[in-house]
């Protein structure tokens, strides 16, 4: 009589995991070896964003100059890609200061959403902004690049430095659609709360540090503008 | 006779364009279909980026069919098919950042894409490197096809323009609701529509001539 087995035999548990491991190794070596292929394309293409975002939010800019923020003061970018974050201060034909524009990024619904935006100096409000990066919901949270009453809150979002010149004078914060009541409040769009709320928030992030040292180095910064 | 392998080759790989399209046909990935198909560009870089990992991960499931136990198959596929699908992220924000930011989260949702699973379950795990790779240049070639059926229409219709090129002139008052996702919904539906009506009218004709050529019998008086 011939014997059935009636279970089949089974890899043993080392197999598995050997399998797994060799698989998981060789798509770790090519991923990384492509990220770091891509990298300076990436870079190049990032910087090429930013610039043309720059002009696209201070529509009035003709040239621009950067600087980097380094132990509470400002200096000229030297243009290597580094950790310092960056401000960028646009001139008109004239070489007056139209503007700054900096970066804000925080973590939205899917990803973290990074937006340019721009701050005036003269009324100290944040007067639009431009999406850098965004993998939000299609038709949500894509909405805060398109809706007009969102948009509507960068007329003069309120970023006043407060008088100690350490951070903001009110906290930049994002309220539920319909309750917005004063200058530095964002009306969120019913929806999208989640990517709305990471505008507010990042904005504040931003305002907090940065607002206070482009007011104090803001004769730097006209200055720059004439000597070109 | 038995077809050529070369036959076998080709038949393979029309399989994915047209018979057993993706979209059309099996009702495969039809979320990024819907989602990316409000222009044709966006469709034809998520159909590229789609065929890429198609490709891609066929043929390295292929190359490990016989070194991937039954057990830890799916879980083998799911890594690969990830794998190629972070490359292609780095591929496509080296290649353009704006492209990168239209096509969003549907990018690495290309994960969960079934056709890419599907594929590579029902065929590259059974079958040689060419064979495999061949079949899913077909899918992936199918899948960007039907992903410029809807591109096309939805443009068209929805904003007067093709590949960015305005094709109506000023006056034309663009039907807003094909870009939105309803008119996905309503192109698809068509082209579904159009699809199964001609494969019935196929079968129709074939059942037709087949009649014909059957002697009728008449009543023996």
């Amino acid at each position: 009589m011939n014997e059935i087995t009636l279970s089949p035999s089974l890899p043993r548990s080392t197999t598995l995991i050997r399998v797994l491991g060799i698989v998981a190794t060789l798509s770790g070596l090519l991923i990384v070896t492509v990220q770091q292929l891509t990298q300076p394309l990436i870079e190049a293409n990032k910087q090429r964003s930013v610039e043309r975002a720059i002009f696209q939010i201070l529509p009035s800019a003709k040239t621009r100059q950067t600087f980097m923020v380094a132990g509470g003061s400002l200096q000229p970018w030297p243009g290597a890609p580094s950790n310092a974050e960056l401000v960028h201060a646009a001139y008109d034909a004239h070489g007056q200061l139209v503007g700054v524009a900096l970066e804000a990024a925080a973590q939205g619904y899917q990803d973290t959403v990074r937006l340019l935006y721009a701050f005036d100096p003269q009324q100290q409000c944040i007067i639009g902004f431009s999406v850098l990066k965004s993998a939000e919901t299609p038709g949500l949270g894509t909405k805060i690049s398109t809706d007009p009453d969102f948009l509507a809150n960068f007329q003069c979002l309120d970023a006043r430095v407060n008088e100690r010149g350490d951070g903001l004078h009110q906290p930049i914060q994002t309220v539920k659609h319909g309750t917005k009541q004063h200058p530095w409040q964002i009306d969120a769009i019913s929806g999208a709360t989640v990517t709305s709320k990471a505008v507010g928030k990042m904005l504040n992030d931003s305002g907090q540090r940065l607002h206070p040292i482009v007011m104090r180095h803001l004769e730097l910064l006209r200055a720059a503008g004439q000597q070109r | 006779m038995a077809p050529s392998n070369a036959q076998l080759d080709l038949q393979t790989f029309t399989a994915g364009l047209w018979k057993e399209n993706p979209v059309f046909v099996m009702t495969l990935g039809l979320c990024p279909t819907l989602a990316v198909t409000n222009s044709v560009i966006n469709a034809l870089a998520m159909g590229a980026a789609s065929t890429f990992v198609l490709i891609g991960s066929s043929a390295l499931v292929s190359l490990l069919r016989h070194v991937i136990p039954k057990q830890v198959r799916i879980t083998t596929y799911i890594i690969i098919i990830a794998t190629f699908v972070t490359l292609v992220d780095y591929l496509i924000q080296a290649i353009s950042l704006d492209l990168y930011n239209a096509l969003g989260a549907f990018i690495q949702l290309i994960v969960v894409n079934c056709i890419i699973l599907g594929r590579a379950e029902a065929y590259a795990s059974k079958n040689g490197l060419v064979k495999a790779i061949v079949n899913a240049t077909g899918m992936g070639l199918g899948f960007t096809f039907a992903l410029c059926c809807l591109g096309g229409v939805r443009e068209l219709l929805g904003n007067g323009s093709l590949l960015g090129i305005p094709i109506f002139g000023s006056q034309f008052e663009p039907w807003v609701v094909m870009v939105l996702p309803p008119g996905g919904f309503f192109v698809l539906g068509a082209w579904l529509l159009w699809f199964n009506w001609r494969a019935q009218r196929k079968t129709r004709r074939q059942v037709a001539q087949l009649l014909k050529q059957v002697p009728t019998t008449h009543a023996a008086s």
